[in-house]
């Protein structure tokens, strides 16, 4: 299917700069840095903090008209230098916008000059730039070009070490949490590349912080090159822009590819290949998680089953709900990205053999418009998706369940689990629960007991 | 409570600069000033942000599509650029709108987008506008297109004015208009303001002639109804028999622009968005312009009351004093309840271009001192009063922004009130064409800043140890994570309306809760722990 329009409306995307700050706000002691107009900054900041609820500090090169026409060198530098005083960063995080981009800055050559002529006498921070500009892909895009271009920069080679990446796609800070608890339990020493779960959701300070504790240190970016292996969670993103398809060819760290690991046979594939490359079998924790989701699977079995649900956001996320969805009896009629990779009706064919019998439709490069549209055909008994599809929710009656980015319109949308067996129980139980509520709500009788 | 001792506000200014270079000290040194009500002191304001210095302020765009054009709900407001822009203006300012019934138009709740793709960059957007123009046209029939330029399209030479004349001609029955409005240009979203009020005003405004009725004709400037507050305010003036022509922009329509010109008085609330506009309006129609503030139960009170004394009507005088009276007992039976527990208590507020001063008056009503203000994006005139217009230096970010030329209009200048009326008026205490901005209204001895970056609200709060921190979502949790309570006053912490006597009442409440919050007892803030070993220094240009 295509879209027909030209226009774009109700778009089911962001832009490419905010998802690249983002990777760089979960790289320890970094502050993310837009070359553009200082509206970039201040508009991802709001849109970022009213998810995450958190200080995010972005900084700007401050364009005015003058730098559009003669070019952003001066402003890149003063305010680099005014951000290395003022935050004493180990790292900026420089991303570009569609204004320094459609000028044609060679950002490159300026960091260059720019460390060149600064003082000896005053530490430069490293500063890793990626290009994002607006004009091309949507946020999860920006978002892998940051991390693509943190181990163009920092990763070096070695001896092979047990040392495994991960690179865990941009999840919840929940999420993040949940995977480093889970490498811990089997003694596997890692990268994870972001880490922003303490950055985008952390306690009352008590002291002053510059920038927030938390983050992958430096030095741990620093050894991504010896791992034994790397692990993305990703089915979308092509080689030559992975992180870890970098590693893998400039040092030869063997990569592991799944879909984000939500529902128990995608969990499953990550757990058995952190198995095989721990050497040591499952903890008894995750044994237990995994046999309360098989039972919760079987108790709520009879809510969930031949329900209809329309799933929208990023691609991999949808890919990833899609697989899950089909595990509960849950048929997604529609799955939707306002992203556009191109392989996800590709991915989604590979993962549910009965995609096409079932009628699933897929469509990427869309916008809530189109969604609606379908929706009218389709009409599911639930939405999957982040807070934008509110208004559809409401215009149609389709209860919605909320999970990804953004969420501004529910509390604690940075502490929503989505991940292995663990997230998978909570998104779960919050699908069903969402079933019951909606048949309640809907019943005349006024049931307690349902 | 007991009675603080407060640090000498010149000491302040001095540890707050003091870890500056030489040249930015002098640079901020003029934007933190200690007021004196009755000297004026000059305040550096309306200055382009040192790059690198994190900011609160936004772009023109913001200032143009988001504040001044969004909360009109049947102009479709299409944005030529890529995606970013139009989806972080998607209803995050929290405007709201009442259509005429379910069927009634309101393009408010989308986002429309030429989303912008690398090959537009390279050839041309132009052709992908047009398209979007038609689409949106057959689509909803609105009765106007507001197309909104983005950083790059000023780059690449996308004609957006060519682009929406060609359009309205084919149309025939949609006005079509563009804005200019990239984020580069300009110091902070006041030069969206000012560039939005220059094209609704040369292709809306005086449309439509015909008289819609009222005795009592005016219009709203400047109120953008956030969290319901046009709602109080429209209430108000209904009951006073007050007619509104049109609202600028809060909960309006495209008509009421085309018709405002029938209006007898222009009355502003949020002078540094919509001056521009009210004094446009009086050059080519006549129409005299003054300030109000219907921020506070006071304030509302006196803005009533001088909107009557500008009609020189006794009866209207006489209504407004009723409704005064009918409306007092409940603000009154609020605040005597809640003033104990407030009165003392210390503010600070740095929103704005309104809001900064107009709040003051909610806090003064709850015994609150206002200790610092400032605005994130107002000019000299906004803080020391219009007089100074004269001698504002025009730097080169203003000179790139448009002045009109207005001259009076042949057929439909036709002006309200002679001049020996207005100065009349004057005599009487009623300030035409006037504000005198924030300072003479703040105490010897308060902090005024401009444009306050991160590091100097930090310092300002170990110094000061407020109680109540006003700003918006970019600083909220920075502040809270040090327990203090930030009010957000852009989106009113998704409360609100504030606006009149019932917001009056939901701000007393409101704050009562935050300031008396047991939560902040929770929190250790970071100056009992350690005394601070904040620093900083900047380079300027």
């Amino acid at each position: 299917m295509k879209t027909a329009k030209t226009a774009t409306q109700n778009a089911c995307k962001l832009c490419n700069p905010l998802g690249a700050c983002l990777a760089f706000k979960g790289i320890e002691k970094c502050v993310p840095f837009l070359h553009g107009s200082q509206g970039c900054a201040t508009y991802i900041r709001r849109y970022l903090i009213s998810h995450f609820k958190e200080p995010v500090d972005i900084a700007s090169s401050n364009f005015n008209e003058d730098t559009a026409v003669f070019g952003g060198s001066h402003n890149l530098k003063l305010g680099l230098q005014n951000i290395t005083k003022q935050y004493k960063p180990e790292v900026i995080g420089i991303a570009t916008t569609c204004l320094s981009e459609t000028i044609g800055d060679d950002v490159d050559m300026i960091l260059r000059e720019y460390t060149e002529n600064a003082d000896p006498n005053q530490p430069i921070p490293l500063m890793i730039h990626a290009s994002t500009p607006s004009y091309q892909g949507s946020h999860i895009d920006g978002f892998h070009a940051a991390l693509r271009a943190t181990v163009e920069k920092l990763a070096e080679g070695g001896p092979k070490q047990n040392l495994l990446n991960l690179f865990p796609n941009m999840v919840s800070p929940a999420d993040l949490r949940y995977l480093k608890e889970i490498l811990e339990n089997f003694s596997l020493p890692s990268v994870i590349l972001p880490d922003y779960s303490e950055t985008l959701d952390g306690g009352p300070w008590g002291e002053y912080h510059r920038i927030p504790k938390g983050g992958t240190p430096l030095n741990t970016i620093l050894k991504c090159g010896t791992a034994a292996a790397s692990i993305e969670f990703t089915s979308i993103l092509a080689e030559d822009k992975s992180p870890a398809g970098y590693l893998e060819e400039k040092f030869g760290v063997p990569h592991y590819r799944f879909c984000l690991p939500i529902g128990i046979g995608q969990s499953d594939k990550f757990f058995e290949l952190l198995e095989r490359l721990s050497e040591k079998p499952m903890p008894e924790r995750y044994e237990d998680e995994r046999r309360r989701l098989v039972d919760a699977y079987a108790d709520g079995h009879k809510y969930v089953f031949g329900k209809k649900a329309i799933v929208y956001g990023e691609e991999d996320l949808v890919i990833a709900l899609t697989v899950f969805l089909r595990e509960i009896g849950i048929t997604p009629v529609l799955c939707v990205s306002g992203g556009k990779s191109g392989f996800l009706k590709k991915r989604l064919a590979e993962l549910v053999p009965d995609l096409d019998n079932l009628g699933i439709q897929v469509r990427d490069g869309a916008d809530f418009v189109d969604i609606e549209e379908e929706a009218k055909k389709h009409k599911p008994d639930l939405l999957i998706g982040n807070s934008k599809g509110f208004t559809m929710s409401r215009k149609n009656r389709i209860p919605m369940i909320r999970v990804g980015f953004p969420i501004h319109d529910r509390f604690g949308g940075q502490r929503l689990h989505h991940i292995g067996y663990r997230g998978t129980q909570e998104l779960f139980d919050r699908i069903v629960n969402t079933v019951i509520e909606h048949r309640q709500n809907s019943s005349p009788i006024g049931y307690t007991y349902m | 409570m007991e009675s603080r001792i407060l640090p000498d506000p010149s000491a302040v200014k001095e540890e707050l600069i003091k870890k500056y270079p030489p040249k930015v000290a002098k640079k901020r040194g003029k934007a933190i000033i200690v007021n004196d009500p009755e000297e004026i002191p000059q305040v550096q304001a309306n200055i382009r942000t040192i790059p690198g210095i994190i900011t609160q302020r936004g772009c023109s765009y913001a200032g143009c599509k988001g504040v001044v054009l969004g909360p009109t709900r049947d102009i479709v407001n299409l944005v030529h650029g890529p995606i970013g822009c139009s989806f972080y203006a998607w209803l995050t300012r929290r405007n709201q709108t009442r259509p005429d019934g379910p069927e009634g138009e309101n393009f408010m709740t989308y986002c429309f987008s030429t989303d912008m793709q690398e090959e537009h960059v390279v050839f041309g957007g132009e052709k992908k506008l047009k398209q979007a123009i038609q689409e949106a046209y057959d689509l909803f029939h609105p009765k106007a297109i507001g197309i909104f330029s983005t950083c790059p399209v000023g780059l690449i030479g996308d004609d957006v004015h060519a682009v929406a004349k060609e359009m309205r001609e084919k149309l025939g029955d949609c006005n079509v208009f563009g804005f200019s409005c990239e984020g580069y240009k300009g110091v902070s979203q006041s030069a969206g303001h000012h560039i939005a009020n220059n094209q609704v005003f040369k292709h809306v405004v005086g449309l439509d002639d015909s008289d819609k009725g009222g005795k009592f004709k005016i219009n709203m400037l400047g109120e953008y109804n956030i969290g319901g507050d046009a709602f109080e305010i429209e209430r108000l003036l209904e009951k006073c028999g007050i007619t509104m022509v049109a609202s600028f922009s809060g909960n309006s329509t495209i008509n009421q622009f085309e018709n405002s010109h029938t209006a007898d008085l222009n009355v502003v609330m949020c002078h540094r968005s919509i001056n521009y506009m009210a004094e446009m309006m009086e050059t080519k129609y006549g129409i005299p312009w003054m300030k109000v503030n219907f921020i506070g139960a006071e304030s509302s009170a006196k803005s009533l009351r001088r909107i009557a004394q500008y009609f020189e009507d006794d009866e209207l005088m006489a209504r407004v004093e009723e409704v005064i009276a009918e409306e007092m007992p409940a603000v009154s039976s609020v605040i005597e309840e809640i003033y104990p527990k407030t009165k003392g208590k210390l503010a600070m507020l740095f929103v704005g271009g309104s809001r900064a001063h107009h709040y003051q008056e909610l806090f003064g009503e709850l015994g609150m001192e206002t200790l610092s203000a400032g605005y994130e994006f107002g000019h000299r005139d906004d803080y020391e009063g219009r007089r100074v217009i004269p001698n504002i230096k025009i730097d080169a970010d203003s000179k790139n922004i448009e002045e009109l030329k207005v001259t009076a209009d042949p057929g439909k200048y036709r002006p309200r009130k002679t001049e020996e009326e207005l100065a009349k008026l004057k005599e009487a205490g009623l300030d035409i064409r006037d504000y005198e901005g924030m300072m003479p209204d703040m105490k010897k001895g308060s902090l005024v800043i401009d444009d306050i970056s991160h590091y100097e609200s930090e310092k300002l709060i170990e110094l000061y140890k407020p109680d109540i921190f006003c700003a918006g979502i970019k600083e909220k949790y920075v502040v809270q994570k040090m327990g203090v309570p930030l009010k957000q006053l852009h989106s009113y912490d998704y409360g609100g309306p504030y606006a009149g006597f019932t917001g009056a009442i939901n701000f007393y409440k409101d704050i009562d809760r935050m300031v008396n919050s047991r939560v902040w007892k929770l929190i250790q803030a970071p100056w009992e722990e350690a005394p601070s070993e904040l620093e900083a220094d900047y380079v300027t240009q």
